[in-house]
């Protein structure tokens, strides 16, 4: 494995982290999933009806996102979203940056590989930093989570605090722990409900 | 007589009165020369959210995002945009129903000057038609409003995107600078 040189944070696990996250949203926050083992784990930590899955799509969830807290500035959001995934459209950071939503959180798994698709080393692996490139976007609020409690404190203080953040956390090359239903009409619908965005069914 | 009872309205400015009449607040684009009066308007106009993208795909992302959020977008690009979509249509937009308003300025064909935009121009409707999204051509300011209006509704009903292709002879189109 290439030694990841841009910072010297604890290597931790997805489904862990994401339980962490998952487990301190007490107001409806909703979280999008991106493509892969990001949406997989957050499906293997209780199917809230406010998680969107995503099947497809591949670097969407952070616009998908932005997209949601536009609709809804009361509602916190959540984008989870692989290395792959992020550096495939790293413009949308840009654009976050320029609306600058008070209610957006972003939080980047690092394993520095395309773990679907065979664990093909990322650029993040060797010579890309990813906090640095969102700083560089001008999300100012960025950081890297030094281990399990400075990722717990990070979490805390985005969901309270007032313009958007993005936490990356470095982990391990375990696969996720379940697989997401596939079927996109099904967790749109009820994402759409969860949210209120549609009446809840009877 | 004065000016403005005499004055034709412009197809922006049937554009904007459509998308208003409609509640569809969120516009996203990536910006195009022939659709510039379009978004000065738009931006010009508190009713809606105005704001470029790096991509034609991060702004069909933020759309979905708002609709699944309650709340109705648009994305406006021109024809080279319209091509970087195929995998973020067929994978999110369509399996999802979506209904995202796609307006593309028609680049590539009636006059155009430069050959990479008049071969991705013969890309567009053999996709659209492929992932079986209904798309218009719009040619005529007096057939603007009806084919908008309907579309859009349509679209919301049938919860299924709909793409706006808006020929040179309804804008002008962009002419070669000699």
């Amino acid at each position: 494995m290439i030694e990841i040189s841009a910072h010297n944070a604890k290597v931790m696990n997805r489904f862990d982290l994401t339980k962490r996250v998952v487990d301190k949203l007490k107001r409806d926050e909703a979280v999008i999933g991106g493509i892969g083992n990001a949406n997989f784990d957050l499906w293997a930590c209780g199917q809230r009806p406010q998680n969107f899955y995503m099947l497809g799509s591949m670097g969407l969830a952070i616009p998908i996102a932005l997209g949601v807290a536009i609709a809804q500035p009361k509602r916190h959001v959540l984008a989870l979203e692989g290395d792959g995934s992020l550096l495939m459209q790293l413009g949308c950071l840009a654009t976050v940056a320029q609306r600058a939503p008070k209610n957006l959180t972003m939080i980047i798994w690092d394993n520095g590989i395309y773990q679907i698709t065979g664990s093909q080393p990322t650029a993040s692996a060797a010579t890309a930093d990813l906090i640095a490139i969102a700083r560089g976007a001008g999300i100012a609020n960025s950081a890297w989570a030094a281990d399990e409690d400075d990722f717990d404190r990070l979490v805390a203080a985005a969901l309270h605090g007032g313009g958007p953040s993005l936490i990356a956390a470095r982990i391990d090359h375990k696969p996720a722990v379940a697989t997401t239903d596939r079927d996109p009409v099904q967790i749109r619908e009820r994402f759409m409900r969860g949210l209120g965005a549609k009446p809840s069914a009877a | 007589m004065s000016d403005s009872q005499t004055r034709t309205v412009a197809w922006y400015e049937t554009v904007l009165a459509t998308l208003k009449s409609n509640n569809v607040r969120l516009i996203t684009y990536v910006p195009d020369k022939v659709l510039t009066p379009l978004i000065k308007a738009l931006h010009a106009d508190a009713f809606f959210t105005t704001f470029a993208t790096t991509r034609e795909e991060e702004a069909l992302g933020i759309v979905t995002g708002a609709w699944m959020g309650g709340m109705r977008g648009a994305v406006l690009m021109q024809t080279s945009g319209f091509a970087t979509l195929p995998n973020a249509l067929a994978s999110l937009a369509v399996p999802c129903q979506i209904p995202a308003l796609l307006f593309v300025s028609e680049r590539g064909t009636l006059g155009e000057f430069n050959l990479g935009q008049a071969m991705v121009c013969k890309t567009m409707r053999p996709v659209l038609d492929a992932l079986g999204i209904e798309n218009h051509t719009i040619t005529r300011q007096d057939e603007l409003a009806f084919i908008l209006d309907r579309s859009i509704k349509q679209a919301v009903a049938t919860q299924a995107p709909v793409a706006f292709i808006l020929s040179p002879l309804l804008t002008g189109g962009k002419v070669f600078a000699s």
